[in-house]
């Protein structure tokens, strides 16, 4: 990776944290300890459950809402402020300021999950009072979860690239629902008939899907998760990542920025 | 070639390969968890938990519940020895989601009740269900005629099955057949008759290409039966005549046919055996037949729909 792509993604990184980005964290805290010294109280025999999906849900949710709002500005902020042209008068290229606004964005998410985590399996060490080997696939979920956050950051970069702020962010969060439903959308495309079902069945591949990346529920169950499965989320995670940066890459290089 | 023009060239030719690539990666995504999706159903505390979950929107997630009821039906119904067990619950939170989602007691009633290949083999749940449905739906004369067809064909509870098809013939817009089926059941007299009634009614009433399809299988089932049970009577009426059973069709001499060998609804000509039995040439095409099956013939674990029976 150039240094110039590591120093915009170091400067992401810091201006986020300034931000108080990290702050959700206090309201994660908050809501783990209440819920595990709640949960203690009123559940019988599914604290272990209600602990770990209520915390990897919480995970997922401020990290897709990290993702999407801090994601949209990215772009649209450094236009606003003007610092952008400072940056590209700089021996910066326009697809290394995107890449690098992506690294740090992504960086800011896996540290604030890492933090998260650290609170989920406390709360779970409080519930249960020892962990269990089961309790290992827990990682796998958070995996999973920083998986998606990678993809939405793209895709917030990618509209961020074009759209004003507050369409970006409607449209990551339009993306963010359909996609968990990209299964239910090709179902729906299989039942469909003639030029419906080839736009239905276009737009279900072309759409991200994170129904494969939720494996919340079946975790919470202590159920395992499938090597292959790690394997081709990592890969497909990967791929619709690259999509989209350079998708977002290409609007950006032939923006008029003047 | 100026930088710029590099860099849309690199970021074009990244955007197809890795498009490419994410749409290839579903598959094996998709095979690498099968039925995930559908499996947490089992976990779901209750259909009103997820009602308050759903935060008003039940309706469309009634919608994708009654898909993936469908699915799943459709998926495990081309599987060797079936099971449903998914189907009852997934129609149960379609139907707590939307209470007046009718398509979905249409489809509980034909393949929850029906034993295994062709359905989840539990009419219990059918008629919890399509009571379900009756309560929420009075005026559907349907769900009367569906709760019915649970009692007459499937447990074979006449009396039960009379009152739920009069029940539903005193709707407004009711199938003239219902109050017809209600005196049958009541004298729970010609059974085929009866039978082959409530599968035209069920394929005339239902838009459900599954449900016709299902409908039109078994009529064409019955017609077999009924067409071997007469054969059966010209043939044991030849033996009682001639001590001997029939070398060929043209020996029974049956009206109408002049000779001529009769055919299945299929077309094939129906075999007779040297020992007084009629066979159907190709018994796999009739799943639900229960005459005409050659001795010692052990039906598909699958049920067989022909494509006429889409139509």
């Amino acid at each position: 990776m150039s240094s110039r792509i590591v120093h915009i993604a170091s400067n992401t990184f810091r201006e986020a944290v300034r931000d108080r980005v990290l702050y959700n964290l206090i309201a994660f805290a908050l809501l783990m300890s209440g819920a595990a010294i709640f949960v203690g109280q009123v559940s019988f025999g599914i604290e272990r459950l209600v602990v770990v999906n209520l915390g990897l849900t919480a995970v997922s949710l401020f990290g897709i809402v990290i993702a999407i709002f801090i994601g949209i500005g990215l772009v649209s902020k450094e236009i606003e402020k003007r610092t952008l042209y400072t940056v590209l008068s700089r021996p910066v290229q326009r697809w290394e300021f995107i890449v690098g606004k992506f690294f740090g964005l992504a960086g800011t998410l896996a540290v604030n999950t890492a933090l998260m985590a650290i609170g989920v399996f406390a709360a779970l060490l409080y519930v249960s009072h020892r962990f269990h080997a089961p309790d290992g696939w827990i990682i796998v979920a958070l995996y999973f979860i920083v998986l998606q956050f990678l993809i939405m950051t793209a895709l917030a970069l990618f509209f961020s690239s074009f759209a004003s702020p507050l369409m970006a962010a409607v449209f990551a969060f339009a993306l963010f629902v359909i996609g968990n439903f990209a299964e239910d959308l090709r179902g729906f495309a299989a039942m469909t008939h003639g030029v419906q079902r080839w736009l239905a069945t276009g737009m279900a591949y072309l759409l991200p899907n994170f129904s494969a990346f939720n494996v919340i529920t079946s975790v919470a169950h202590a159920q395992p998760v499938g090597g292959s499965l790690i394997f081709y989320n990592t890969l497909y995670a990967l791929v619709y990542t690259a999509t989209a940066l350079s998708a977002g890459v290409l609007i950006f290089q032939r923006r008029n920025l003047k | 070639m100026p930088r710029a023009q590099k860099v849309t060239l690199v970021a074009s030719l990244a955007l197809v390969l890795c498009l490419s690539a994410s749409v290839m990666l579903l598959g094996p995504v998709d095979r690498a968890r099968p039925q995930a999706t559908l499996e947490e159903v089992l976990y779901l505390p209750s259909p009103k938990v997820l009602k308050h979950m759903s935060l008003g929107y039940e309706g469309l997630l009634a919608d994708i519940y009654w898909t993936r009821a469908v699915q799943y039906f459709g998926g495990h119904l081309t599987q060797d020895a079936p099971t449903f067990k998914l189907l009852a619950p997934l129609l149960n939170i379609a139907t707590q989601l939307d209470p007046h989602l009718v398509v979905a007691y249409d489809f509980g009633a034909n393949f929850l009740a029906p034993p295994p290949p062709n359905g989840a083999g539990d009419p219990q749940e059918a008629i919890r269900l399509t009571n379900f449905g009756i309560q929420n739906n009075p005026s559907e004369w349907r769900l009367y005629y569906n709760l019915g067809f649970i009692y007459y064909i499937d447990l074979k509870d006449y009396a039960a099955a009379s009152d739920a098809f009069l029940r539903g013939a005193n709707i407004p817009g009711a199938h003239p057949f219902m109050r017809v089926l209600a005196a049958r059941c009541a004298e729970h007299a010609g059974e085929l008759d009866t039978a082959r009634m409530l599968w035209i009614a069920t394929y005339q009433s239902s838009k459900n290409k599954e449900i016709r399809a299902n409908a039109m299988a078994h009529l064409r089932a019955l017609k077999v039966d009924d067409d071997i049970g007469h054969l059966d009577v010209l043939i044991a009426q030849f033996h009682n005549r001639t001590g001997r059973f029939p070398s060929s069709f043209a020996e029974l001499q049956i009206p109408g046919l002049h000779g001529a060998t009769p055919v299945d609804p299929i077309g094939y000509p129906y075999k007779l055996t040297p020992d007084g039995r009629v066979e159907l040439e190709h018994p796999e095409d009739f799943t639900f037949a229960e005459k005409g099956l050659p001795l010692g013939y052990k039906p598909s674990a699958i049920a067989k729909f022909l494509p006429s029976d889409y139509n």
